[in-house]
């Protein structure tokens, strides 16, 4: 595996009122040209801030990249240049948002915001731009593109904004697509015509997807390999089967005990659903040396208040870091 | 054709504010004590009431007030908004050589505060910690709070009297020799400061509205998306942002033009400034009815063409105003 996409010993500091939290604290990752990788986790474990940092858009003056690498394609993007960053985002990295009805800038068409990256990164002409524009949405599937493209937003639906979002972001054909729950705003039926199309287009252009989502459904589907965040860290990765079949955490069991099975009929006897109970500790926790999953954890002993796990290998390249990891 | 559609529109609805501003403005001055043969008899040194009886068959004024009210309607439908006696002319062509000078004043003062604004609340939005920050801060209460005529003196006084860079009062000197270019820097003289004045306390409204929308802006979903395209800061700030944080900025200048005008009023009496302003303040001293009516008629007009271009630079800046008429 030659990876495209490195990650090394990444920490994040975001200032808070509290003083400095890490909110990412030693992630390390790979990811391979053309594969999808699956980050899950709740909400505030540091999925979007992995994905901020890598982009180079961490919020200013609030979050900075304390210590780590970022390598694309071996060059360290944490040092690299305002302008060099500019030159790739958008071009060689592309990311597609969480609220697609928001992330669309209501006063210019649709056509002028996908050509706008197309004029900058490819030095198109204002027409050649705009044809290729339309043509995008085409290949995104929206309907008369020709047409559209020189819509304004509001005359678009949620699931359409996040296509034209989809066509913005491919339009360079990038090598890394990061796409930060893509579909939670949106309706359950155009969730799963999104992610058809992510796919395909994926098929086609042999873009490394970044899949960010608390969703298993959707990395059981998506994805080839998964990480799980918790807290800022990575507590368990590996290939999405062998995670889903053995996980070698107990926040990865309790995340997959949490999805509601199918059932053929309704009175079948389905399993009482569980939740993993407790809340994410909060940013002043985050830089202990501890297990952070420690107080929601029913396998907790001694020593994960004590030390921070550290991470174990196992079969397939599954990595857990938890001190019982060999026990589940 | 939605344009052609909207601006008929709003002509119509134009026409109609117009109408009322007709009728409620004939009828204020109406209900005033006095009347122009009160005027023209004091300026005789007194008259007898056969006189003064004369006088106002002359003028109409012993007429129902419907009548004065209906003929006074029908004669501004004719462009005739009566005759001054107090200057001996046609208001309407009184009007017509004064408007110029009140425009160029109110126009250059409303762009000049509208750039001006615009780009301090840009500027001090993109740097909230700086110095210009917090310029504009203190800059907006002291401009909003200072009345007009004292910033106008408090001027004058500097650099006029103490720094002689600018002429006093007026518009044009008239012993200025040579062709056009002469005669046009000397305008632009007499021009500064009473622009300035005006514009001081739209400079700061609009720029501290203009900073706290533009600060909302870059907070927005899709400044971050421009950023993710791997725009520059100035394409992310003057392209994406800029245009999206004008909408308050725009609306609120429409609705100060008419703070504009009467603004004029005060500067004009300040710096001398040959305009409506200054006409308005003589006629209201003479009792000069028609012209009275005839200014408050193209003051009321002004405002309203005003509010025309702030809409339709409205329906230019965000489409979804475009789809929502």
């Amino acid at each position: 595996m030659t990876a495209l996409l490195r990650v090394e010993n990444l920490r994040i500091e975001l200032a808070t009122r509290l003083g400095v939290a890490p909110v990412i604290d030693d992630v390390s990752f790979e990811l391979a040209a053309g594969e999808t990788l699956s980050f899950v986790g709740e909400s505030g474990c540091g999925k979007s801030m992995t994905a901020l940092a890598i982009m180079g858009l961490l919020p200013d003056k609030v979050g900075r990249i304390a210590a780590g690498k970022i390598l694309f394609n071996g060059e360290d993007m944490t040092q690299a240049s305002d302008e060099r960053l500019r030159s790739l985002r958008g071009n060689d990295i592309s990311m597609i948002f969480q609220e697609p009805m928001t992330s669309l800038n209501p006063v210019f068409t649709i056509g002028e915001q996908i050509a706008e990256v197309l004029r900058r990164h490819k030095q198109m002409d204002k027409r050649d731009a705009w044809k290729r524009a339309a043509e995008l949405l085409d290949a995104v599937r929206i309907p008369d593109a020709t047409h559209r493209v020189g819509h304004y937003p509001h005359q678009l639906s949620g699931g359409q904004r996040q296509r034209v979002m989809i066509a913005m972001a491919l339009a360079c054909e990038p090598k890394v697509l990061i796409a930060d729950e893509p579909t939670t705003a949106l309706d359950v039926t155009i969730q799963a015509q999104i992610f058809d199309l992510l796919e395909d287009l994926r098929k086609d252009m042999g873009t490394a997807i970044i899949m960010i989502t608390h969703d298993m459904g959707v990395v059981a589907e998506m994805a080839d390999r998964m990480i799980v965040m918790y807290a800022g860290r990575k507590i368990e990765q590996g290939d999405v089967h062998t995670v889903l079949d053995h996980p070698r955490h107990p926040y990865t069991k309790g995340l997959i005990a949490c999805v509601p099975h199918l059932v053929a009929t309704l009175d079948e006897h389905r399993p009482p659903l569980t939740e993993v109970s407790g809340i994410v500790p909060g940013l002043q926790e985050f830089g202990k040396n501890e297990c952070l999953f420690a107080s929601r954890c029913d396998r907790v002993v001694e020593r994960c208040l004590r030390e921070r796990p550290t991470e174990q290998r196992f079969d397939k390249d599954q990595v857990s870091a938890c001190w019982q990891a060999n026990t589940l | 054709m939605t344009l052609l559609r909207a601006v008929a529109q709003r002509l119509l609805y134009a026409a109609l504010l117009l109408l009322a501003v007709l009728v409620l403005n004939f009828s204020m001055m109406h209900l005033a004590p006095g009347d122009v043969a009160d005027t023209i008899a004091q300026s005789m040194g007194g008259a007898d009431s056969d006189v003064m009886a004369r006088i106002r068959s002359d003028y109409g004024l012993d007429q129902p007030f419907s009548v004065q009210l209906m003929r006074y309607i029908g004669n501004v439908l004719q462009f005739d908004l009566g005759y001054s006696f107090f200057y001996n002319q046609p208001v309407t062509s009184l009007i017509f050589s004064k408007l110029p000078a009140t425009l160029l004043l109110v126009v250059t003062a409303q762009l000049l505060a509208l750039t001006v604004g615009v780009l301090l609340g840009v500027y001090s939005a993109r740097k909230q910690d700086g110095i210009v920050s917090h310029f504009v801060t203190v800059f907006a209460l002291f401009g909003y709070s200072a009345p007009v005529f004292w910033t106008g003196i408090l001027l004058l006084i500097a650099f006029s009297l103490k720094i002689p860079l600018f002429p006093v009062a007026g518009m044009i000197d008239v012993t200025v020799e040579g062709g056009f270019f002469a005669r046009f820097i000397d305008l632009l003289r007499h021009m500064v400061l009473p622009v300035i004045t005006l514009a001081s306390i739209f400079i700061a409204l609009y720029s501290r509205l203009c900073r706290a929308s533009m600060m909302e802006v870059l907070g927005t979903d899709y400044i971050r998306t421009a950023r993710s395209k791997g725009l520059s800061t100035r394409e992310v700030v003057y392209k994406h942002a800029l245009k999206n944080s004008l909408s308050p900025v725009i609306t609120l200048a429409g609705l100060q033009f008419s703070a504009v005008v009467s603004g004029a009023v005060l500067v004009e009496a300040v710096f001398s400034w040959p305009g409506l302003g200054s006409l308005a303040l003589q006629s209201i001293i003479a009792r000069d009815t028609p012209t009275i009516l005839g200014i408050l008629f193209f003051s009321a007009l002004v405002v309203i063409v005003g509010n025309l271009i702030t809409d339709l630079a409205l329906r230019w800046i965000d489409p979804r105003v475009r789809s929502r008429t």
